[in-house]
């Protein structure tokens, strides 16, 4: 096997300066450090700067609500104040409500943080689905770390609407596809409309390099006669890509070179990885990969048999980032079972429930009390508060940005939604969702449901969709 | 969520013996009939000789039945699954297990899924398990616009899964339809005519005597779409012999004609055949922009099969998709039954999940949803009714197949599941690879032997 990268000319190398970015999983008890917002480079050194600042808002305060807190608390009849832009306090009917707050009613509601799916392809799979606009695979070489999913994103697609509105999603994570070994960047976005990418960048949020095992690299290009076309022959080309990133790193003055700068920042910390691995023994050869190679994988994306090795995801301190129920679709998800989330919790591992799927990050809520159900009927409680995080805290650990937003704590941005019943039944909608303290979405106001650029003119719009 | 009290959730096993229909009457549950209504606190349902007795509040229990104490359970009809692929495939992307769509057949119309279907593939326990008694399955267009004939189901843990073989023909008159037709629209729609009219023209000429083959009876004699009549049919025809047989009930009405069909536009059109082919016994599947004609849907008497949740502009032939189109067209004098696939997670078992959606979005100021009697019927009576199977299945109502669901909890509701399943009076084993799989690894502990021996 060859050289899969072009080396570039003598120009130094433009890495993140960032400080190193701490890998720390995602277990309940991680309190991992995180670089902080400020040691990010300044906008003038980083490329594709992110150009988004919060919305006006007002200070608010949520009263008579159940608080979930996205860290495992629950707070019957709580209030959750937040102001300019940040989660001022949360706590019980005796927090008091500074001068000048606004006053939202939550009797009878529930709050929970903002709803962050870590695997999604809005943006660069947008509706509609015509063969123009599938940006999410650049499907011509088995690795090209080279590719940042932002350059794909197109922000009018309607998805992200119908993620804020019925999903209640205020951050969410686009990857680029899996039919590569190593896809490209993922970029993290605010659920904001915006003209530009740059307008949804989350300030400060890390990348992370996708990367995909199994089933589709090998068929992908195994269909081509080209390697990979068996699984033996995924490995070894991560392998020598793995290597060649060494040999660049290892460089004095090495040259631009886009590929070896994502696989360098893994393999310095700064970059993290989203695996898409369906089996467990394939996860359990990724893991020796990550350590032959020196990098921590963040989470196994669509992992339906964590629940096999799930004691060995924990000691490695890996989420796996599920579907509550889904299977059967191909060879290496014929083994999945909808006890998958319960029993990697059950075993203190970590659980992100994800969507991949512009229906599905709709309604991660529901797919995550589904999972809970699954998990009590074979005798695994696991509390509301717990499954918020889920789909909360533990998305944003493993995405990196658990400093920054995943739960309802003082001086995280006020990324709230307030549903209109308990968020793990059928039965609830959100009604409100703030995004940096500012209302983003309302269901009782038709003006604040946000129409894309598609939609103009077109049958149906401004309908409640 | 209400919990399990005192019926036992523990799954019966399979055995090689025929099961035997028994006679039960579940006391002090919550019943929902299935009918539109809403659901009955505190009531009896009694199933004898694999049919419903009755059901309600205030039913008495006749002697010598069994008496099963429901109390904090619910009990329903079996949910009936609209459109699925159940028994036509094992794992979707492995090809050679899957039968869902022919790409390389010669033939079309005369597909027909009944004698392919397997009730031993893992999604039919699953579905079981998820309370599915009853369904449609669907072959998808392969080769030509027709995607064959499907058939009815029950999903009874025996071979006997083929109730109505035949029971309808599905063709593609969407985007879909235009690429397999030949690049347009106007091309669908002229093989389409043109098929009808080689149908009638083939019935007449081989004096096929007509006769009823509803989804509720055999075909009749004479009218057996494998196998044609050796004709003599002069030139200018496109249609195979097979083909243009499988076509003639369906000219005839005697067999449901499933359109595939979303665009506003194009459902206008679809309904417009029955201009030219009066006797078309036609049901929509998909209409995803439904709700823009649902007047002109509601007058020509024609259901539908649509999947709720859908409201993204997925294709230009679905930029009206709202999960208002299902409430809407009801609320327009439509019957719409929720069913269909649109992502991987999208099993019949989920079906619960679309219809209790349709609940909350009653909820949502300017959308339009269903109540929970309305919504939960769209995934029971009336699914049933557009297969033509209308007070037979999908209801609790006297004479009807004994098809009941225990559940644990509202079986809307994400925190609900079955706790047992009967068909036709029939309690059904629950087990199945997951469940399997979720019994070996509820521990990890490989110290004494591998978890391979845990079985």
């Amino acid at each position: 096997m060859g050289r899969h990268f072009r080396k570039g000319g003598p120009a130094a190398l433009l890495l993140s300066t960032a400080a190193s970015i701490a890998l720390a999983g995602c277990t309940a008890a991680s309190g991992s450090e995180r670089p902080t917002v400020a040691a990010a480079p300044v906008a003038s050194e980083e490329p594709y700067a992110s150009t988004y600042e919060r919305f006006p808002g007002v200070p608010t305060a949520i009263v008579g609500a159940t608080v979930y807190d996205g860290a495992g608390g629950m707070i019957e009849n709580g209030t959750v104040l937040f102001a300019d832009g940040e989660v001022v306090g949360i706590g019980g009917a005796d927090l008091a409500i500074p001068a000048g707050y606004t006053r939202v009613d939550g009797t009878g509601r529930y709050v929970t943080p903002g709803i962050i799916d870590i695997h999604s392809h809005l943006g660069d799979y947008p509706t509609p689905s015509v063969e123009a606009h599938s940006d999410g695979n650049e499907a011509t070489d088995p690795t090209t770390p080279e590719v940042w999913a932002e350059h794909s994103v197109w922000p009018q697609d309607p998805g992200f609407s119908r993620a804020l509105a019925n999903g209640g999603i205020t951050t969410l994570q686009i990857l680029p596809g899996s039919a590569n070994l190593m896809g490209g960047r993922s970029v993290t976005l605010r659920n904001v409309p915006s003209r530009t990418v740059q307008g949804m960048k989350f300030p400060g949020a890390p990348y992370s390099l996708k990367m995909a095992c199994g089933e589709n690299p090998k068929r992908v290009y195994g269909g081509r006669g080209r390697m990979p076309s068996t699984r033996m022959g995924n490995f070894a080309v991560n392998r020598e890509t793995w290597i060649e990133a060494q040999e660049y790193m290892a460089e004095e003055e090495p040259g631009r070179d886009l590929a070896m700068e994502t696989l360098a920042g893994v393999l310095s910390g700064e970059i993290m990885i989203q695996n898409h691995c369906y089996r467990a023994d394939e996860m359990a050869l990724v893991l020796s990969m990550a350590d032959e190679f020196g990098y921590q994988v963040s989470a196994f994306h669509h992992a339906v048999e964590s629940y096999k090795i799930a004691d060995m995801l924990r000691e490695h301190d890996v989420c796996s980032a599920v579907w509550a129920d889904w299977y059967g679709f191909k060879m290496e998800a014929y083994d999945a079972i909808p006890e998958n989330a319960a029993l990697i919790h059950n075993q203190g591992a970590c659980v992100v429930i994800h969507s991949d799927d512009e229906n599905g990050i709709q309604r991660l809520n529901q797919e995550a009390a589904k999972a809970q159900a699954d998990g009590r009927r074979m005798g695994i409680e696991i509390s509301d508060a717990d499954v918020i995080s889920w789909i909360t805290l533990n998305a944003a650990r493993a995405m990196g940005i658990d400093e920054m937003t995943g739960s309802l704590e003082a001086g995280k941005m006020a990324d709230v939604v307030l549903w209109n019943g308990d968020p793990l039944s059928i039965y609830s909608r959100p009604e409100t969702v703030w995004i940096d303290g500012a209302v983003m979405y309302d269901m009782n106001d038709p003006q604040m449901r946000p129409i894309s650029d598609f939609e103009l003119g077109q049958p149906g719009e401004g309908d409640v969709k | 969520m209400k919990r399990l009290l005192t019926l036992a959730a523990s799954a019966i096993a399979l055995t090689s013996a025929p099961a035997l229909a028994q006679d039960v009457a579940i006391t002090g549950a919550t019943v929902a009939l299935g009918d539109g209504s809403e659901p009955v606190e505190n009531a009896t349902v009694v199933v004898r000789g694999g049919r419903v007795v009755a059901a309600g509040a205030g039913v008495s229990v006749p002697a010598g039945v069994t008496v099963l104490d429901g109390s904090g359970t619910w009990v329903t009809p079996g949910l009936f699954a609209s459109s699925t692929n159940l028994g036509l495939v094992d794992v979707g992307a492995v090809s050679e297990s899957n039968d869902v769509d022919a790409d390389d057949s010669p033939f079309g119309a005369a597909l027909d899924v009944a004698p392919v279907i397997n009730p031993m593939a893992q999604d039919f326990g699953y579905s079981r398990a998820g309370g599915v008694t009853r369904a449609s399955v669907m072959p998808e267009a392969g080769a030509s616009i027709f995607g064959g004939q499907g058939a009815v189901i029950d999903l009874g843990a025996d071979f006997d899964a083929v109730r109505h073989p035949r029971a309808f023909q599905v063709v593609e008159l969407g985007e879909r339809g235009a690429r397999l037709a030949g690049g347009s629209r106007t091309s669908v729609h002229t093989l389409l005519r043109n098929a009808l009219h080689e149908a009638g023209t083939y019935g007449e000429a081989a004096q096929l005597r007509s006769g009823s083959s509803s989804a509720g009876g055999r075909e009749a004699e004479g009218l057996d779409s494998r196998t044609p009549n050796p004709v003599d049919r002069s030139g200018d025809v496109l249609l195979s012999r097979f083909d243009a047989a499988a076509l003639v009930p369906v000219v005839r009405g005697e067999q449901k004609l499933y359109v595939k069909v979303e665009r506003a536009s194009d459902i206008l059109s679809a309904l417009a055949l029955r201009e030219e082919f009066p006797s078309l016994d036609m049901v929509l599947v998909g209409a995803t922009e439904g709700w823009m004609v649902a007047p002109q849907i509601a007058a020509a008497g024609v259901p539908v099969i649509a999947v709720a949740l859908r409201d993204l502009p997925v294709s230009f032939e679905q930029l009206a998709a709202t999960q208002s189109n299902v409430g809407r067209m009801v609320d327009a004098g439509v019957r719409v039954a929720i069913g269909g696939y649109d992502s991987s997670g999208d099993h019949p078992r989920n079906l619960p999940q679309q219809a209790g959606n349709m609940v909350a979005l009653n909820r949502v100021p300017g959308a339009t949803g269903l109540t929970w009697g309305e919504a939960f019927a769209a995934i029971t009576s009336v699914p049933a009714e557009v297969a033509g199977l209308g007070g037979r299945v999908g209801v609790l109502a006297e004479g009807a197949h004994g098809d009941l669901v225990v559940w644990d909890g509202d079986p809307l509701e994400n925190s609900s599941a079955p706790l047992r399943v009967f068909v036709d009076g029939v309690e059904q084993p629950l087990t199945n690879h997951q469940t399997r799989l979720r019994d070996r690894y509820r521990s990890l502990d490989e110290s004494e032997r591998p978890r391979a021996y845990e079985w």
